[in-house]
């Protein structure tokens, strides 16, 4: 039996050919390094993310969370539900907040989500939880420095924390102006992190990366140009729309404001799987636009 | 869509703050705010609100309800929760403002070219579509919104970008045909058709 298990709410960027596909095989090396299980939910539905409310409204969006939830009561019994993605995780936790504390609205909720099989009702037992929150309170920073064979020494990285998986929620004991949790991570896979990054928790734009390309990019160009005036040589995230705005719109930055960015962007999870002995494959490296060149150069080192 | 917005009219005359409190989810905390602005000085894209939450909290409560429903300003919002996290009387700002936005498009008050509005019904046809997001769908039906032409200029301003994400497997190049989605989507169709008539009941929308 794996050490922990957990329901796992992957969501639509994590899979397959999707724009987080390289997050979702680096969380499976770094699981099984860890020897933690993750059980899919069976069927999962999109959370209807942050942008889902303009059509969405406030019942259907809750009633895509419930359904979920609720197939996780059901088929993964006792456990906690895990999410990787900012998005998927603060929409799920959402609706479980509102629901445990309306109890009208916990009964609209149910009476639309008997329309849809494996005749389902929401219960609220299981806790939402992030990715993160998992390995830092279960794991602990002890236990996840424990695998390490190579450490990724003479890195120096930016914990670029961003918004979703740091507000409005966060996680327990971190502030919303500071959270040091992936400084520790990273200091913990044997690299340097930037301490004084000032774009921290500044918005990438999110969904208006889309709409308003532009004033969304201003945004981006802060968060890259910072990690460079701190010296840093790459970026690091817990979040699958964090990451793809900063890394892809980097060519676009570049010739509209004439910059030279060419910064790397990755997630904790390939960081982890790095350090604890994987390949770049597995790590997802072959994944990013902009190459991860020097992890790229640890991960093909002898352990 | 102009028969809703009458009906909600005649229904509340001239007390847009009730009105606000009725149908507009986390209304009911509007008359809480006390007009300190840091919602404002905290927002990412606050330079590009022509009225900061602060103030469309006071136009509510004024009752400058078309000023408000038609305001460009709440689609500003990225759902970055840095107002909610700083707000002094602990307002669910971010839900306010998406809930405004989503009342006035309800009503077809939205103004009708503002790209947020249309990437946001886009994004939630594309999910409710399949219960799962395709990403090639949505950004072909995104860069195509303004027509064929436009639509060509936008995918070669984009061509670089989704080539990379071709590339590097993370945007499925058949996406269109290969699609997948949940198993029990109808199942989801059915469940989301009640959701929106359980809402259009409690919030007096004329089916």
């Amino acid at each position: 039996m794996a050490r922990k298990e957990y329901s796992f709410y992957p969501g639509c960027s994590s899979e397959r050919r999707a724009s987080a596909s390289n997050y979702m095989v680096s969380v499976e090396s770094m699981c099984k390094k860890l020897d933690i299980k993750l059980n899919e939910i069976p069927d999962w539905n999109c959370c209807g993310a942050s942008i889902g409310y303009a059509q969405g409204g406030e019942l259907p969006r809750h009633v895509m969370n419930a359904r979920n939830l609720a197939i996780s009561e059901q088929v993964n019994k006792g456990q906690d539900v895990v999410a990787t993605c900012a998005a998927c995780w603060l929409g799920a936790k959402e609706t479980k907040d509102r629901l445990a504390h309306d109890s009208g609205l916990l009964a609209e909720a149910n009476e639309a989500l008997r329309e849809a099989g494996m005749n389902l009702t929401y219960k609220g037992e299981q806790e939402v939880r992030h990715m993160v929150e998992v390995l830092i309170e279960d794991l602990g920073y002890d236990e996840l420095k424990k695998p390490v064979v190579r450490p990724l020494e003479g890195m120096k990285i930016a914990g670029y924390v961003g918004c979703q998986t740091n507000r409005p929620f966060g996680i327990a004991g971190e502030s919303f102006e500071n959270p040091k949790y992936l400084d520790h991570l990273v200091e913990i896979v044997g690299a340097e992190p930037v301490t004084g990054y000032d774009q921290k928790v500044t918005c990438c734009g999110g969904a208006l990366a889309f709409s308003e390309p532009e004033k969304s990019q201003a945004q981006i160009k802060k968060i890259v140009e910072s990690a460079y005036d701190y010296g840093a040589e790459m970026i690091v995230t817990p979040c699958p729309v964090c990451q793809m705005n900063v890394e892809i719109y980097q060519g676009q930055i570049n010739k509209r404001y004439g910059t030279k960015f060419n910064m790397p962007v990755t997630y904790y999870s390939q960081l982890m799987t790095v350090a604890y002995g994987g390949s770049a494959k597995e790590a997802g490296l072959n994944g990013q636009i902009v190459r991860a060149s020097r992890l790229e150069e640890i991960a093909a080192k002898n352990r | 869509m102009g028969d809703q917005n009458t009906s909600m009219v005649q229904k509340y005359r001239n007390d847009f703050l009730k009105e606000v409190e009725a149908n507009v989810e986390e209304g009911a905390w509007v008359k809480m705010c006390m007009q300190c602005g840091v919602c404002a000085g905290s927002c990412p894209l606050g330079p590009a609100w022509e009225h900061p939450p602060q103030e469309i909290f006071m136009m509510i409560r004024a009752g400058r309800r078309e000023e408000v429903l038609k305001s460009e300003s709440m689609w500003m919002c990225t759902s970055c929760y840095n107002c909610i996290v700083r707000c002094p009387r602990e307002l669910p700002i971010t839900h306010i403002m998406h809930g405004l936005a989503n009342y006035a498009h309800r009503l077809g008050l939205a103004p009708k070219m503002n790209p947020t509005r249309r990437f946001a019904k886009i994004f939630w046809d594309n999910i409710a579509k399949s219960g799962r997001v395709n990403e090639l769908e949505l950004s072909v039906r995104l860069y195509f919104m303004d027509g064929f032409k436009a639509g060509v200029l936008k995918g070669l301003a984009m061509k670089d970008i989704g080539i990379g994400m071709m590339k590097t497997g993370r945007l499925n190049p058949f996406g269109l045909f290969a699609h997948k989605g949940c198993k029990d989507i109808k199942g989801i169709h059915k469940m989301l058709k009640k959701a929106y008539e359980i809402e259009d009941r409690k919030k007096g929308f004329v089916a």
